[in-house]
């Protein structure tokens, strides 16, 4: 891991490039996090990539409901050489939920990116192939948002049994 | 018991050369001939061959693959040969959680099979959603007809050989019990939908290009 230092000596070099683009850094638990404006994303994890961070381990997606912007997006970056970690995260609105897709220069992002349009609606704007991944095609509702309803059937446990119905015994 | 075996034996034998007298004969017939109905017959013998499909769908699957192993051996009441293609099976086993996205292919191949067939939903997921009661998950009832629910989490083999047995039991007894027709699970199979479309890719003789050749 960067230390903390080492994460602001990085947020330094990606403030020299855009001003507005990193808006905080978080040092916890040893872990360093760049949190950045969307549209600045594939400029950070372009940089990250020069200085060895060359392979993106995974990409979330995150509701923080009820906070706002709800939606987030993380990149996890690995450097494979030096065992280092580096987490990028951006935030969006539900309304303008658009971050600018990293799939052309790190082919992994591509079906990732497709699980969190799928699960959580972000549109990954210039991806090439932007559809549902694992819900049918003609699903409506991004399920894993919080306000999205859980579905399935009611279950009847004892414990919402007022008095003993006496099935059971 | 073992006199008795030889004396049928000499009797049966007597028979064939002709030496056997009347009540003798008739006697002979009364021991070895065993009368019922067709209808019986058939559902004697397919409720003992039932022939599963090869599918398995989620960690039921582990479970339905044990029963067929050596512990259990389901070949002693002939459900072992598990059948690659739908068409060959009358038995098709949910084993596992069915998302709503599996749910059209899982129905397809319940209308390839041929009837008589029969259908069990092995498990908690297949039955009523079980742990994964979400959006996701659909129950088998909701788009096809299911004869047994084997319950558990998943079940013990044991448990899915129980449930085979009470199909077995069922078929015996009355196949459908006129469920099917109540609930329009009759005449689902899916046959060719145009045959002289597909004669020729088939290569069916008959079809234009088979007649060519």
């Amino acid at each position: 891991m960067p230390d903390a230092t080492g994460l602001e000596l990085i947020a330094n070099d990606l403030r020299d490039q855009d001003d507005d683009g990193v808006l905080a850094t978080v040092f916890f638990r040893e872990k360093a996090m760049l949190i950045v404006n969307a549209p600045f994303v594939p400029t950070a994890l372009e940089h990250l990539r020069a200085m060895g961070y060359s392979f993106m381990a995974s990409v979330h997606g995150v509701d923080y409901f009820p906070e706002e912007p709800r939606l987030g997006v993380h990149y996890e970056l690995l450097d494979m050489h030096a065992v280092d970690r580096i987490t990028v995260k951006t935030r969006v609105h539900t309304e303008d939920p658009h971050v600018p897709s990293a799939s052309i220069a790190w082919p992994t992002a591509n079906h990732q990116e497709r699980e969190i349009y799928d699960m959580f609606g972000v549109i990954f704007d210039d991806h090439p192939d932007l559809r549902r991944i694992l819900m049918p095609d003609d699903y409506e509702g991004y399920p894993q948002r919080r306000d999205f309803p859980v579905g399935g059937e009611p279950v009847l446990f004892t414990h919402n049994e007022t008095k003993s119905p006496g099935w059971w015994h | 018991m073992q006199d008795d075996f030889r004396a049928r034996q000499l009797r049966a034998r007597d028979m064939l050369r002709g030496d056997l007298e009347l009540p003798e004969i008739e006697k002979m017939v009364e021991e070895s001939i065993m009368t019922t109905t067709l209808d019986k017959a058939v559902n004697w013998a397919r409720s003992n061959s039932l022939f599963p499909a090869t599918f398995g769908l989620a960690c039921c699957a582990i479970e339905m693959m044990s029963m067929v192993a050596a512990r259990l051996d389901a070949a002693r009441f002939g459900f072992e040969a598990f059948r690659a293609t739908p068409r060959q099976a009358d038995l098709l086993i949910l084993s596992g959680r069915v998302s709503i996205k599996m749910a059209p292919v899982i129905r397809r191949i319940y209308d390839q099979m041929l009837e008589p067939k029969w259908a069990i939903a092995m498990g908690a997921c297949s039955s009523s959603m079980g742990v994964f009661n979400n959006y996701a998950i659909v129950p088998a009832d909701k788009f096809m007809p299911v004869d047994v629910h084997v319950p558990g989490c998943p079940p013990r083999p044991e448990a899915l050989m129980h449930g085979i047995l009470k199909l077995r039991k069922q078929i015996q007894a009355d196949p459908d019990q006129g469920w099917r027709a109540r609930y329009g699970g009759e005449g689902t199979e899916e046959l060719l939908p145009d045959a002289d479309t597909y004669a020729a890719a088939i290569n069916v003789p008959g079809g234009e290009e088979g007649q060519g050749a």
